[in-house]
């Protein structure tokens, strides 16, 4: 469904979506990555479920939320891509995990 | 083009919209006047706690009403989904005051206990917890929390879906509800009042001054007077995240959706409530991460700040004008946590046509009887 442009740039980096490799240019975001690999949606929603893909590309409207490199509900059209990137699916809501966060001191 | 109703409410917000669903439900024929987006808008930046245990130290009648309206909650919670389909998002688990220091927690309990006596014969149930108590009720809280008071009573609900659902089930139940129709001008007779808005003249025997902060200039003109300042209160929304918390805490709650929301800042501003001051900011942040560490891997997503309507005490005001029976004022910053008792409550006091006995602690001429001042 979705391509990029011809003969812009080289797709030269490759990231993992959902573990499967894509080639994208130097500097495209982790949305496009997204796109380009042509999964049916990126995340669900937290409250109804719905399935979603990047929709406005410009931060607004946060459809592309995504786990990058380990880290849950990123906006995939806000972060560029680097070699190995690790973009994987939000599935609902993310997780905080009590017992694991480094406490502050008092 | 003049128009005749029953009643007159003024402010389309928590406190107007629910005496005025309070009022239509019980036949009375409502109008409620909304002044628009211009207006502050106290009820879109609230909380959203329904909360009983830090309100009406050294005002027992407070104490007594805020408790009624926890009560009075289920009901309304359960008609309004009933009638409009909207759920409020109720939940009343009890809840928790966090005190992250030994002095806190010794405050915390004479405070409790002073509040327990003064409850009298309607008894308050209460428990001080120490750290590990309080981890059984609310686990991954962190090392700095000394200690807390738990109350059975408290809960919360979503403020937004409250307001529509009143909104829908005042509109389903027949009121008629004018937006954009700020008072430009009124007249005061006894049981007689007439006001213009958004074009038109409504004319009613009573009237409801509930318009928030807009009270402190509108109630002059009834007979009434409403002393209200602005007290600036700022919130930060966490993105969503899967349920961890069981129950509310006074500064801390998870929303249905899963938001995390801190709050309950004070801040004396004036009528500024587009600015939001980071050092305060940061303070409401660190305190949220030192009660519960996993916070901090949670991102912010929106923060706003809003004005709570205060009285010189910090109560409530109800109020009738002595002059010109039928006018009454409703003031107060608890519009979620009071919801229960304006419907069910406040509204028959009004559709009966006066305010009975018990309610004079509320009235603003205790800002002028020293005898009475607290």
């Amino acid at each position: 469904m979705f391509a990029p442009r011809p003969d812009i740039r080289p797709a030269t980096v490759e990231v993992f979506v959902e573990g499967r490799p894509v080639l994208v240019p130097e500097g495209a975001s982790a949305a496009a990555a997204v796109l380009l690999a042509g999964l049916p949606a990126i995340r669900e929603t937290p409250v109804g479920g719905a399935p979603r893909l990047p929709y406005c590309m410009m931060g607004i409207c946060f459809d592309c939320l995504a786990e990058i490199d380990g880290v849950a509900n990123r906006q995939a059209c806000m972060v560029t891509v680097e070699p190995g990137m690790r973009i994987a699916a939000q599935r609902g809501a993310r997780q905080a995990r009590p017992g694991t966060a480094p406490e502050v001191a008092a | 083009m003049s128009v005749t109703h029953d009643v007159i409410v003024v402010g389309g917000g928590l406190v107007g919209t629910a005496i005025a669903y309070g009022l239509q439900k019980r036949g009375l024929s409502t109008v409620l006047l909304d002044e628009g987006d211009v207006a502050h808008r106290a009820s879109r930046g609230n909380f959203g706690l329904v909360w009983v245990q830090s309100k009406g130290l050294g005002a027992p009648h407070y104490q007594r009403w805020t408790r009624g309206s926890a009560e009075a909650w289920p009901s309304l919670a359960t008609e309004l989904a009933e009638r409009t389909g909207l759920d409020t998002a109720l939940h009343q688990p009890g809840g928790i005051h966090i005190c992250l220091s030994e002095e806190e927690f010794e405050q915390r309990a004479v405070y409790m206990a002073q509040l327990q006596r003064e409850a009298g014969n309607l008894g308050m149930e209460y428990r001080m917890l120490n750290h590990a108590e309080t981890a059984e009720m609310l686990p991954g809280i962190g090392r700095a929390v000394v200690g807390s008071s738990w109350t059975p009573y408290d809960g919360h609900a979503s403020p937004l879906y409250l307001l529509r659902a009143l909104h829908t089930a005042f509109r389903d139940a027949g009121g008629t509800y004018r937006p954009n129709a700020g008072v430009s001008e009124g007249t005061a007779a006894p049981r007689d009042f007439s006001v213009q808005a958004g074009g038109e003249t409504h004319r009613a025997p009573r009237i409801v001054l509930a318009a928030g902060l807009g009270n402190a200039a509108l109630a002059p003109r009834f007979g009434l007077e409403a002393p209200v300042r602005p007290q600036r209160g700022q919130v930060l929304v966490t993105e969503r995240t899967r349920q961890l918390l069981p129950m509310p805490t006074t500064s801390i709650r998870q929303t249905d959706e899963g938001s995390v929301m801190i709050g309950d800042s004070k801040e004396e501003a004036g009528y500024d409530s587009l600015t939001q001051t980071p050092e305060l900011m940061r303070g409401m942040a660190q305190r949220a991460v030192l009660t519960f560490p996993w916070i901090a891997e949670l991102n912010i997503v929106r923060a706003w700040s809003a004005l709570r309507v205060m009285a010189p005490d910090g109560l409530p005001i109800y109020d009738e004008s002595g002059r010109f029976p039928g006018a009454f004022t409703a003031n107060c910053h608890s519009g979620v946590t009071l919801a229960g008792a304006h419907a069910d409550i406040l509204a028959p006091m009004i559709a009966a046509g006066e305010l009975p006995p018990e309610m004079a602690p509320f009235s603003a001429r205790r800002f002028h009887d020293v005898r009475s001042a607290a």
